[in-house]
């Protein structure tokens, strides 16, 4: 007789047109047990969760809950077999309020908003979960919107809960109060299954992991008996370093300085408030802050695509602030910005790589026509000089792989030999292959003397990256720090609104140990392992 | 719990050679389900299809009316192609061939005694200033205050046809005419020279059509349209700015009907009146996006539909079956190429295995 | 004005008005799942058409509104099978069946016209019987608001039952709820388990039916009971535009309705002589205003705008 698991898939499989995103792929999980599923960007981690919410239908293979077989052709069998997903990008109706999007879905007449509402709190109260059931999602912050997504579940009475990247938009703090909500779950028999890429916390909320690579399920570890570096090896395939490149460049010189700037969206509330910073040469500055506090309309006023209401972008004493981005350039200052959102801003989805070259530079042609020659050749040589994979210059951009589309964005950019190269989330999505390829190129930049401005999630990254880091907190600048004086529970204090006096004050022997190693070169990534263990 | 009956995948997208094949198939299946239709109303499909055929096409004078439809359609299919291309609805061009007529037809009847190649021109360009203001209207209220345009047009071909009624019973009322209202027959002066039989109009359409094929593909504000079209963020990003083009677009989109107008005035009914659009601004969207917004695929559609509607009017006068058919016809067509894209990027599969494409 | 004729005005601005309750109403319930229908115009052609006929063959008014209401769904179940299923483009798909649908009503109309006695089509007798207004003993006899309140053709009271029940439906059950969360997010619906699929049918039916029913209206009771071409004649236009007027809200329809039915008839109202206002300029009004309530409403669009966030973008589950 074998054990019977909360879940259990045997053989899965599941092709996407001519690509195989789960290859007979085995998984089981234990009620009463958080399991990780471990793999790079592309591994497959999502698909596999989204047949077992009913997202997804396999080509083959079974999936069993409890015990029994089971086909799970919807998000309705998937409810009623008990089983609950958290996606990665919140399913929820932002105009509505966060009792209508507990209740969404339910069948029958509607509660009373009053019994409705006790009901919420009360099993908020049991898993230690604060709400305001009234409150409009367009209100909430992202760790609000995260509670929502939780309370629908377990108001669904799901005894089999799914997180995808739950932690991807978190501070630390944050994750650490979703860890123990998590634990508290598990105690009370809820199966887990928590998807991420991040190692350490892995380690620290998990039971068992299984990790994936490229589409197969390779390995199943009790998470007791590894460290990270075992995990590394067996999600990418063959030991490597963690460890990111930060040369020091001399002679760093100020380029831009904001002075005092603020900034509306186009609802008149506030994007960013009063804010002030250089941006110098031979150096990335890295962005912190949680989603949506400010670094869009930072990365586009800077490029001359929003206009600031107060303040000034001084550029050699020259203010840029109401230039448009054509007026910026003829000016002298080359700024090269990587969009956060590649295919609906960088780039046009439906267009080859040559009409894509020609995006920036269409307008320098003389006369009434585009000149496509060029183009033509720069997308060629990006592609030898990237190693770029594309049938052809011609295919629609939208048809290539997350990793290559950023290799043209970025390579387009960086071809156009800017003086400031402003990059959002570049490696959002990316395997860890390709995210090193971009941070290799941004250190070449920054080697060259290029002003390089980072505008990242994953602190670990960013901290190795960066050489100073700014941290966002509604629009504010809670702090800007050379990187190696931070550390990451810092780094999330002040993403939460913290500023970087109160902060840094509080953990002395940090600073006074990062002081040290400033001036002891190489001794920047040992602090990097150290952090990390 | 069973498999779904039928399940939507995605799968490798298809070539163009295959794409065509597919609209081609799902043309077939529409001529079908025409035939269908055909049939319950106690017709014989194929005699059907076959005297819309041989009427348009049957003498030198059947075939130098399908051209007088083919004209304006033409033209209109051209101009709100530039506008599609941006992803600009613009459902007007209805009120824009109007609108060209008018500002045209003030020309034929109060300067007809200019000399006649000046007329001409000044009639050309005020037939396209006229489509293009009346293009511009909705631009600026999109670029100003994001106001849906898709219904904004429409109004605007409403407003537009009782332009024309308030001038056939006011100003420009021909005061020889007896009962019904009725604008004056333009001056011979004032109406366009025939070539091999056909209207002027006809040369202008097709030189419009490779001027517009150029813009499109070749000309920096072709790519402009495109890049808008598909994403202003991204067009944004590029330092392009949005409003002008979007604006500069619109005028040009109703210009080209508005010529349409001057040309179906000038050319054809050599009056002015309320079925100066007759509906081609309609079909022209359907025109368009059969075409898939290119050119010579514009001309190609244009033709069959021509024949369709010509082909139409002689299936009424000998089995007694309205034109409207040609309507309903284009209306299957339509409905079976937009059911048909479904295949070029997904396929359906059924219970069991199979994996079946139309 | 006269107060008899203030009355006479109100009255004839209820029976203008009422396409578009039906139209709107409709309309509502299809951008409510997201799926901007252009193809109000020609559901209720082919309801017009298909009502018309029904009443004409078989003497019964009840089988008119049947037949009106079940011509309707089938077209919206063209509309539904393309834009849901087959994830057509919703906009060329609406005007194809505007389109379609009145060339097919005219189409059909000719037919029976070459058929018929004497060149015209007229109802029977029977049949503008049941459409006579209903005497409802009482109220209908009080002054002024019997009138005003109580003398209507079956056509509009049937209006008001159909605007007020897809309120409810809409805004008072959980049904309704799910249903709006289709529209706004159907990924969320979808994830929360709610059939985005059959309700989008469902709506889009319903929405069908109701237009059907419109367009019926248009043909049987505009034109007193005689067959004319195009007697929808962009009524079904207008009808989607006052879907903002209403801001998504069937109740709203209700006085919007009428507005714009006053706004039709007023050229009979406004003394001919003492302004020249030309006919013309009346004519196009209820298209000038509809025009300016669109750039009125899109000045004043904002975060908690009433428009269905997903409105005109088809969902695909497996679209990442």
């Amino acid at each position: 007789m074998t054990e019977q698991y909360a879940i259990e898939c045997r053989q899965i499989t599941k092709a996407f047109g001519s690509v195989v995103a789960n290859d007979k792929i085995n998984l089981t999980v234990r009620y009463g047990e958080i399991m990780a599923l471990l793999g790079e960007n592309g591994s497959g981690k999502t698909t596999l969760m989204n047949m077992l919410s009913g997202i997804y239908h396999p080509d083959s293979g079974s999936i069993l809950i409890g015990g029994k077989e089971v086909s799970i052709n919807s998000p309705v069998d998937s409810k009623n077999l008990g089983i609950g997903m958290i996606h990665q990008h919140f399913k929820l109706v932002d105009v509505f309020s966060a009792m209508d999007n507990i209740i969404l879905g339910s069948h029958g007449r509607r509660l009373n908003r009053k019994s409705l509402r006790e009901k919420i709190e009360e099993l908020g109260h049991s898993f230690g979960l604060e709400i305001e059931p009234e409150k409009k999602i367009y209100d909430m912050s992202v760790s609000e919107k995260q509670t929502v997504e939780i309370l629908k579940v377990l108001y669904r009475g799901a005894q089999i809960l799914i997180l995808d990247e739950p932690t991807a938009v978190l501070t630390p703090q944050e994750t650490e109060k979703l860890f123990a909500i998590l634990r508290r779950m598990k105690e009370q028999g809820c199966a887990i299954i928590i998807i991420t890429h991040k190692l350490h916390e892995v380690l620290a909320i998990s039971d068992r992991v299984t990790i994936l690579r490229k589409g197969k399920s390779i390995d199943t570890v009790v998470t007791g008996e590894c460290d990270e570096k075992k995990l590394t090896e067996l999600m990418v395939g063959r030991p490597i370093s963690l460890n990111i490149d930060r040369p020091r460049m001399e002679n760093r010189e100020t380029i831009l300085k904001v002075v005092d700037l603020t900034v509306e969206k186009s609802d008149k509330t506030i994007a960013l408030d009063d804010i002030s910073f250089d941006i110098r040469t031979g150096e990335i500055l890295g962005v912190a802050g949680v989603a949506g506090s400010g670094q869009k309309e930072l990365c586009e006023t800077l490029t001359g695509l929003m206009v600031a209401k107060k303040g000034a972008i001084l550029y050699h004493k020259e203010n840029i602030v109401g230039k448009s981005p054509a007026e910026i350039i003829r000016l002298g200052i080359s700024m090269s910005f990587v969009p956060e959102d590649r295919l609906g801003m960088g780039l046009v989805a439906s267009m080859g790589m040559v009409d894509n070259m020609l995006l920036k530079s269409y307008s320098e042609a003389k006369g009434p026509f585009v000149e496509r020659g060029p183009a033509r050749e720069l997308a060629e040589k990006l592609i030898d000089k990237l190693g770029i994979v594309t049938p052809g210059v011609d295919m629609p951009v939208r048809l290539m792989s997350g990793g290559n589309v950023q290799k043209v964005l970025l390579g387009r950019e960086i071809e156009s030999s800017p003086q400031v190269l402003i990059t959002a989330y570049p490696v959002r999505g990316l395997d860890i292959n390709s995210s090193y390829t971009i941070y290799e190129l941004l250190n070449e930049q920054k080697k060259k003397g290029v002003a390089v401005v980072y505008i990242g999630e994953d602190l670990d990254v960013l901290l190795e990256l960066s050489d100073r880091i700014m941290v966002l907190c509604h629009g504010q600048v809670m702090g800007i720090e050379d990187a190696d004086r931070l550390t990451k529970e810092q780094v999330g204090l002040m993403m939460t609104g913290a500023r970087a006096e109160e902060v840094l004050g509080a953990g002395d022997d940090r600073v006074q140990k990062s002081d040290e190693c400033m001036d002891a070169p190489g001794c920047v990534s040992d602090e990097g392992e150290e952090e990390k263990a | 719990m069973k498999e779904p009956l039928i399940r939507v995948v995605k799968k490798a997208e298809l070539g163009r050679k295959e794409t065509l094949i597919l609209r081609l198939e799902a043309i077939l299946l529409a001529l079908v389900a025409g035939g269908l239709f055909i049939l319950c109303l106690g017709q014989n499909p194929f005699v059907i299809y076959q005297t819309i055929l041989t009427g348009a096409l049957r003498s030198g004078m059947a075939i130098q009316a399908t051209v007088k439809i083919a004209i304006p359609l033409l033209i209109a299919s051209l101009g709100v192609t530039l506008a599609f291309k941006m992803r600009f609805w613009n459902i007007g061009a209805e009120g824009q061939i109007i609108m060209g007529g008018v500002f045209a037809s003030y020309f034929a009847l109060f300067h007809s005694g200019w000399n006649h190649w000046l007329l001409v021109i000044v009639m050309f360009i005020a037939g396209a200033v006229g489509g293009g203001l009346w293009g511009l209207i909705p631009a600026w209220f999109k670029t100003k205050y994001d106001t849906n345009e898709t219904l904004f047009t429409l109004m605007l071909n409403y407003i537009a046809l009782n332009v024309i009624v308030f001038l056939r019973e006011g100003p420009w009322r021909d005061p020889g005419s007896q009962g019904y209202a009725k604008i004056a027959r333009f001056d011979k002066n004032a109406s366009l020279d025939r070539v091999f039989g056909i209207q002027f109009g006809w040369i202008i359409a097709l030189v419009l059509l490779v001027l517009i094929w150029i813009y499109m593909n070749r000309s920096k504000q072709g790519y402009e349209i495109s890049v808008v079209g598909e994403s202003q963020e991204t067009a944004r990003y590029a330092g392009m700015n949005v409003k002008k083009v979007i604006l500069r677009t619109m005028f040009l989109s109703g210009a080209v009907c508005g010529i349409g107008g001057m040309v179906q005035a000038t050319g054809s009914d050599v009056t002015l009146t309320t079925a100066v659009a007759g509906g081609v601004g309609f079909t022209a969207i359907i025109v368009a996006w059969l075409a898939q917004l290119n050119p010579p695929a514009i001309l190609l559609v244009t033709i069959l539909f021509s024949i369709l509607e010509k082909g139409s009017s002689v299936v009424q006068s000998s089995f007694g079956l309205s034109s409207d058919c040609a309507d309903v016809l284009q209306g299957i067509i339509l409905f079976f190429i937009l059911g048909c894209e479904l295949f070029i990027r997904y396929k359906f599969v059924f219970r069991g295995k199979g994996d079946v494409r139309a | 004005m006269s107060s008899e004729l203030i009355i006479k005005f109100l009255v004839a601005a209820v029976l203008a008005g009422t396409p578009f309750l039906f139209g709107t109403v409709g309309e509502i319930l299809s951008e409510k799942v997201g799926h901007l229908n252009l193809g109000v115009e020609g559901m209720m052609a082919i309801g017009a058409c298909a009502g018309f006929m029904a009443g004409y063959v078989t003497d019964s008014f009840v089988i008119a509104i049947l037949a009106a209401a079940a011509a309707g769904t089938l077209a919206a179940l063209i509309y539904g099978v393309l834009t849901v299923t087959f994830m057509a483009n919703q906009n060329v798909t609406g005007l194809t069946m505007t389109i379609f649908g009145t060339g097919l009503s005219n189409f059909v109309g000719v037919y029976m016209l070459e058929r018929s006695e004497g060149g015209t089509l007229k109802l029977p007798e029977r049949v503008t019987a049941q459409m006579r207004n209903i005497d409802i003993p009482g109220l209908s006899d009080i002054p002024v608001l019997g009138e005003l309140l109580f003398s209507y053709n079956p056509f509009v009271y049937l209006g008001l039952v159909i605007a007020v029940l897809a309120g409810i439906y809409l805004y008072k059950t959980q049904t309704g709820l799910n249903v709006q969360a289709i529209g706004e997010n159907p990924a969320a619906a979808d994830a929360a388990g709610i059939e985005v699929t059959k309700w989008r049918y469902i709506n889009i039916l319903l929405s069908g039916a109701i237009c059907g029913i419109g367009g019926a209206y248009c043909s049987m009771i505009i034109n007193s009971g005689v067959w004319l071409r195009d007697s929808v004649g962009g009524l079904g236009w207008i009808s989607v535009a006052l879907v903002i007027f209403a801001s998504w809200k069937p109740i709203n329809v209700i006085y919007g309705s009428f507005v714009f039915g006053a706004l039709r008839v007023l050229k009979y109202y406004v003394p001919k002589n003492t302004y020249a206002i030309p006919t013309a300029f009346f004519d196009a009004l209820p298209f000038l205003i509809t025009a300016l309530v669109l750039v009125i409403a899109s000045m004043r669009k904002s975060k908690r705008s009433h428009i269905p966030a997903h409105l005109g973008v088809n969902y695909f589950r497996e679209e990442r």
